[in-house]
């Protein structure tokens, strides 16, 4: 039986208010989700020992991995909730839990003041905001395909899928905006935490906005007909009717959906900052006005989904992905390696600067190497050394930050690169609401349609950054270790050995999609 | 077209079963080996999150593929 809504049945302003309202909640808990992964090199000086930088990042890492691992558990406990009581007030409940998170985060004490306490309600902060944000997305996704009318539910829907870029362009510029506001170590001592605490205004606001909105017209609908089952999980996964498709949606579409979003993303913005070594603002200010630039290419491709359908769509932008992201890293590499580009004569400059550490008494030396291009580029090489001021200590190991500032050419050029990784991720991501919302029945569509779409991004994509970093990582060391044996060096780009996990999650989700996935079927079927 | 759906089944169960050895015996045993922080983190995450989800739910996934579960009538 079709279930599905006419179009005269559809109240166009009430169903604008009821994109709008999902919209901004989701999009508010995107920002919440992110603003953890984008101050991730801050927290991690916060949180956790700060003795070994690299132990510190990979702990963020991992916090940030336990915050992705945790979302499919709240799919499952809210897409439960969410079929047997209704999604309005389930998305709601998500909502709160994901804006009292994030606030707390923004007043925990640093680990120099209450030690190990402080990484552990981090860590149990970031479990948090990964429940709520499994439970929110696809009671969103739900909410509004439930409310379409048939023929623009991939439009319709594309709106719930801008607010995962928007979230997190919005957290970089509130970031951004902070940072430009105070001086660097006044951001570092406290200015880390106003993006965590804003939250809690506008969370407030949203809620107040989603009080006021009625339940899903099919949820209602199966409510009063008695078709609302008692138990959503051994529905879902419990039959191997629902669960085939579960899994189709999970290996034909969401896993490699979820790799070449974080790959556009995530894994572009810590590729400018730790392989290319730009500096932490203009790498931001370039992932931003990608973000900026390919935000409204989420809604045309939705919309073309309802169109040439949601497979043709998708599995294009995903095919265009694997094949071009080695490549398009080549470029963002060469972009800002400054061994390409034509030194200015006479340009290098050094300042040595002193510094008294309070309390320690310890003198830290920073001498700074700047280093001027014919481009508008700059290289800068920060070493950093501390002298105990105790007879008998021996100076700690010098380090070395080595930072590029690209001139305006190589930063125009990168925003292109990073924006067509952008186009990919709008082609996969667009219409995916849409796709997973017409594969399952009303009763089970909040429960099912939200485990395939966490796992996907939240595993596959969301461990891309750290298994990427590692894989990069390893092909360095190997590299490192052939060179002191006299041998021949194994990688000849370790920088982008990384994208290897993309290109094959990619690859199989693909090959699984374009044989198995249906892509006539656009009605929602009960 | 729903024969080669069917046949592919066994390309799934063999890369979910390949992709399950690969990230527990060839990474993450050597990787606990080292031990270390650096190490120890992506060797849980290849162990216990990885592994299972890939090995068993592409091995269910192919067997349903072998059962003709996906064949479409176009």
């Amino acid at each position: 039986m079709t279930s599905s809504i006419s179009s005269e049945q559809v109240d166009k302003k009430k169903l604008r208010k009821v994109i709008a309202a999902s919209s901004v909640g989701t999009l508010i808990e995107w920002y919440d989700f992110y603003i953890f992964g984008s101050l991730s090199v801050v927290i991690a000086t916060k949180f956790f020992p700060s003795d070994n930088p690299t132990a510190a990042f990979l702990s963020t890492l991992a916090t940030f991995a336990a915050g992705f691992v945790v979302r499919p558990f709240g799919a499952l406990f809210f897409g439960r909730l969410g079929d047997l009581i209704g999604r309005k007030y389930t998305f709601m409940v998500t909502l709160l839990i994901m804006g009292f998170s994030t606030f707390a985060i923004g007043l925990i004490p640093g680990y120099e003041t209450i030690g190990f306490l402080a990484p552990l309600l981090v860590l149990i902060l970031r479990l948090l905001q990964g429940l709520a944000l499994g439970g929110e997305y696809g009671g969103a996704a739900t909410y509004v395909a439930e409310h379409s009318e048939p023929g623009k539910r991939g439009y319709r829907t594309a709106w719930i899928q801008t607010t995962a870029s928007l979230g997190l362009f919005i957290s970089l510029l509130v970031i951004l905006a902070t940072k430009k506001s105070m001086s660097a170590e006044a951001f570092a001592n406290f200015g880390w935490r106003i993006p965590f605490l804003i939250s809690i205004v506008m969370v407030g606001i949203s809620y107040f906005i989603r009080k006021n909105m009625d339940e899903s017209p099919m949820f209602e609908k199966a409510k009063v007909e008695g078709k609302i089952v008692a138990n959503p999980l051994k529905e879902s996964f419990g039959k191997k009717l629902n669960f085939k498709f579960v899994l189709l949606a999970l290996f034909g579409a969401t896993m490699g959906q979820g790799v070449v979003w974080y790959t556009g993303q995530f894994y572009a913005l810590s590729f400018l900052q730790k392989v290319a070594n730009i500096e932490f603002e203009q790498s931001n200010y370039i992932i931003a006005a990608s973000l900026a630039g390919g935000t409204g290419f989420f809604i045309f491709f939705g919309w073309l989904s309802d169109k040439i359908g949601r497979k043709a769509v998708m599995l294009t932008g995903m095919l265009l992905a694997i094949c071009t992201y080695r490549p398009i890293y080549q470029a963002m590499y060469e972009a800002a390696d400054v061994s390409l580009k034509t030194e200015v004569k006479g340009s290098k400059v050094i300042n040595t600067d002193y510094a008294m550490i309070p309390k320690s008494v310890d003198l830290k030396k920073t001498v700074k190497t700047e280093f001027s291009y014919t481009d508008g580029s700059k290289l800068i090489l920060e070493e950093t050394s501390l002298t105990p001021n105790f007879p008998g200590k021996s100076p700690k190991k010098s380090e070395l930050k080595r930072i590029v500032h690209v001139g305006s050419s190589s930063f125009w050029y990168l925003i292109l690169l990073v924006f067509i990784q952008v186009l990919f991720v709008t082609m996969v991501y667009g219409p995916i609401a849409a796709f997973l919302v017409e594969m399952f029945p009303t009763a089970i569509r909040y429960t099912s349609m939200s485990l395939p779409y966490h796992i996907g991004n939240g595993i596959f994509g969301g461990l891309l950054p750290a298994v990427a970093t590692y894989l990069a990582a390893k092909a360095t060391m190997a590299n490192e270790i052939a060179v002191a044996a006299g041998q021949a060096i194994p990688y000849n780009q370790p920088y982008l050995e990384g994208l290897w996990y993309p290109i094959i999650i990619g690859g199989v989700c693909f090959v699984i999609g374009l044989l198995y996935v249906n892509g006539k079927d656009k009605e929602i079927n009960d | 077209m729903n024969a080669i759906r069917q046949i592919f089944g066994i390309v799934w169960i063999l890369l979910g079963l390949a992709a399950g050895y690969f990230l527990v015996f060839e990474q993450s045993l050597k990787l606990f080996e080292k031990g270390g922080m650096d190490n120890i983190v992506p060797a849980i995450i290849y162990t216990f999150i990885l592994a299972p989800l890939l090995t068993g739910g592409m091995c269910v996934f192919g067997v349903y593929a072998l059962q003709n579960e996906y064949k479409r009538v176009d």
